[in-house]
Parts: C-alpha cells; structure tokens; sequence
C-alpha cells in the first residue's frame, strides 16, 4: 500500500504553498485520481485523514475527484468501450487514452492568505 | 490584510495547481534517466509478483549473455538481500535496496543506491523492484523501459485484474513456461487479457530453466541497446559535458 507515501508528499507540497503565500490556513484540498492512476480513493481517504493530524491539512478538507479511464482510437476518434482489446481495428492504431485518465494531480488548495 | 477596511481580516484564495503528486518522485527520476543515458546505459525496471521468476530472468539473462553484456543491479526487497546475493554469484553485480515496509521502489531509493556502485561502465542495469503487482507501477525509476515478469501460474486473469501494472509495462515476459503441460492454464487468453489492458501489447513466453524464449528476450534487449542515444566519448571527466555522477 503506497497511499501513505503520496499523502506524504501531497502535505509537504501544501506545507511549501502555505510557507511560501504564508497562508494561515488550509480549508481545502481538491486531488483528482485517475481510474489508471494506481490508486485506490478509498484508501487515499483513510491515508489522508491518518496522516494530517499535527500537519498545515489538519482542518482541510479533501476533496477526490475520480476520471474515468476513457480509450479512443487517435485516428478516427471511436471510443473503445471499457474491457475490448485497446486497438482500432479498422485503422489498425493503438488505442489512446484520454488525459487524465492514469494520473494522479493535486488540482487545487484553498487557503487563507493575508 | 484585508485592503478595503483595513480590518486585519485574511482572504480566502484558492490556488489552481494541476500538477503531479508524484512531481517530486518524477523529478529525481528525470535526473537518473539523463546520468543513464549520458553513459549510454540501458535501465530497465523490472516489475511483477514476488516468485513471478524476476530473479530467475536476470540469472538466465547473464548465462544467455556469455559475458557479452557488463550487467548490473539493484534489486529491492523488504527485508533480506537474498536477491543480490544470487545475482552476485550469477556474475552480475549487485546492490540490495532494503525497503522495509516500502512496497515499491522511488526514483530517489534508486539514485541514492548508485552511490559507489559503478553503474557507468554497464551496458545492462536491472533495476529489479520489490514483488508486488500494484504499488510500483506509479513510481517513475529513470528506467528506459519498465518490464514485467508474470509467471503462467499466476492464473489467467491478472491482466484485467491489475491493469496499471500492465499498462505501465514495455514488455511483458510469461514465465516458467515449462511448466504449462502441468497446470490448465490457456496462454491465449493471459494475451488476449494483455491486448484489453496494453495498447502496445509486446510479449515473450518463456523459460529461466529450459530456456525456451531466451532468445527472444535477448533480442529484445539488443534492440533496446541499439535504440539508446549514441554515447559521446568520454563522458566522465571534467568538461565532459555533464555533471559526474555525485
């Protein structure tokens, strides 16, 4: 289980933001997860809420917001349906997949600057 | 301060960041890419269950190799160096990575084990991971090529079952096919199950016992090595165009 690890450096990338705004608090933190990200939201969660206490997050909220892995043929655009093989056939081309989909990105963090 | 009132009061901002979680990871991982290829070493990460046979491969890659190749590696592992110590006397230098309770290996574990390793003057450098199917597929190493080693035991339907490991893979080696007569296991559908999960489904069957698709690996790796930027002469001293390895 690796969540612990990314939870760790999502705080220490807020802790930068907060000393460098010297922000004086942290409301929220909005983190998008990829369905192909590796990670699971749930645990993310668990992490995340073990991990804040005494840290800039401790009163943040985290908010998740979940892409779906979506798959098209970068040729004529088809969207391949979850669980078919990753090709167009007709074209004859690998699938693509849609930005977001295998990523993990800490999107926004509102925090109270003076 | 609040500027209309001058009342003290703080504003609420929300800052827009769109950026990786893992940017921290992603950037040591950038720097061991750039010393590996300045000095024309091929760095694969080596991925797949603990017993999938990533050890075993490596062992059967320096018999196949008949010292054409100078090999090297590092291999992650919670809590022994067993894995090393086989690849030493394998002919292959090593350096465990002792993880503890780390399930993968990061960029920075990887940089911090090159120190005094002499990693510049291989043409092979196996990175291989901790045994897991989930965990170090996120984690960008500095490798050229990410392969992973699933064993035809393992069952049918690993593939659909850890697609971001698989997704994440160059090449995918089916191992210890040698024992396909003994289990009911139906090798077409681990491919079929591979070409749902990877757009660019690259896979070798083979055997670190028979040897069965040695062959094929060891082509594969040729055509890795002959893809790697020319090296520039000498690339160590000073002025040599990059910062030595510290």
């Amino acid at each position: 289980m690796h969540e612990y690890s990314l939870v760790q450096s999502l705080v220490d990338r807020v802790e930068t933001l907060v000393r460098e705004r010297s922000a004086t608090a942290v409301h929220r933190v909005v983190v998008s997860v990829g369905e192909l990200a590796g990670v699971d939201p749930g645990l993310f969660r668990t992490a995340y809420e073990t991990f804040r206490d005494g840290t800039v997050c401790e009163r943040a909220a985290l908010e998740l917001r979940t892409v779906p892995a979506s798959w098209a043929c970068p040729a004529c655009g088809r969207s391949i349906p979850p669980g078919e093989v990753l090709a167009c056939s007709p074209c004859g081309v690998p699938a693509r997949l849609a930005a977001g989909g295998d990523a993990l990105l800490l999107e926004t963090v509102e925090m109270e600057v003076p | 301060m609040c500027t209309t009132c001058g009342c003290g009061d703080t504003h609420l901002v929300p800052v827009e960041l769109h950026e990786k979680i893992l940017a921290g990871n992603d950037r040591v991982a950038t720097h061991n890419r750039e010393h590996f290829t300045a000095a024309g070493v091929l760095a694969l990460n080596v991925m797949g269950s603990p017993g999938a046979g990533k050890t075993a491969l490596l062992e059967a890659t320096a018999r196949a190799s008949g010292g054409r190749w100078r090999m090297g590696a590092v291999s992650g592992d919670l809590a022994t160096d067993r894995d090393a110590r086989r690849l030493e006397k394998a002919g292959i230098p090593s350096r465990a990575i002792t993880t503890g309770q780390g399930c993968h290996l990061d960029a920075t574990l990887v940089h911090d084990a090159l120190h005094g390793f002499p990693w510049e003057e291989l043409d092979l450098f196996f990175i291989e991971n901790v045994g897991n199917l989930v965990c170090p597929a996120i984690y960008d190493l500095g490798q050229a090529a990410n392969v992973v080693a699933l064993s035809v035991t393992e069952g049918e339907d690993k593939p659909l079952k850890y697609p971001v490991m698989f997704q994440a893979a160059d090449l995918v080696l089916l191992t210890k096919c040698d024992l396909l007569p003994h289990l009911e296991v139906d090798v077409e559908q681990i491919r079929d199950g591979l070409r749902r999960v990877m757009p660019h489904p690259e896979v070798i069957l083979l055997s670190a016992k028979t040897g069965e698709g040695i062959p094929a690996w060891v082509a594969w790796l040729e055509a890795r090595r002959a893809a790697l930027p020319r090296r520039h002469g000498h690339t160590h001293g000073p002025g040599g165009g990059h910062h030595h390895h510290h």
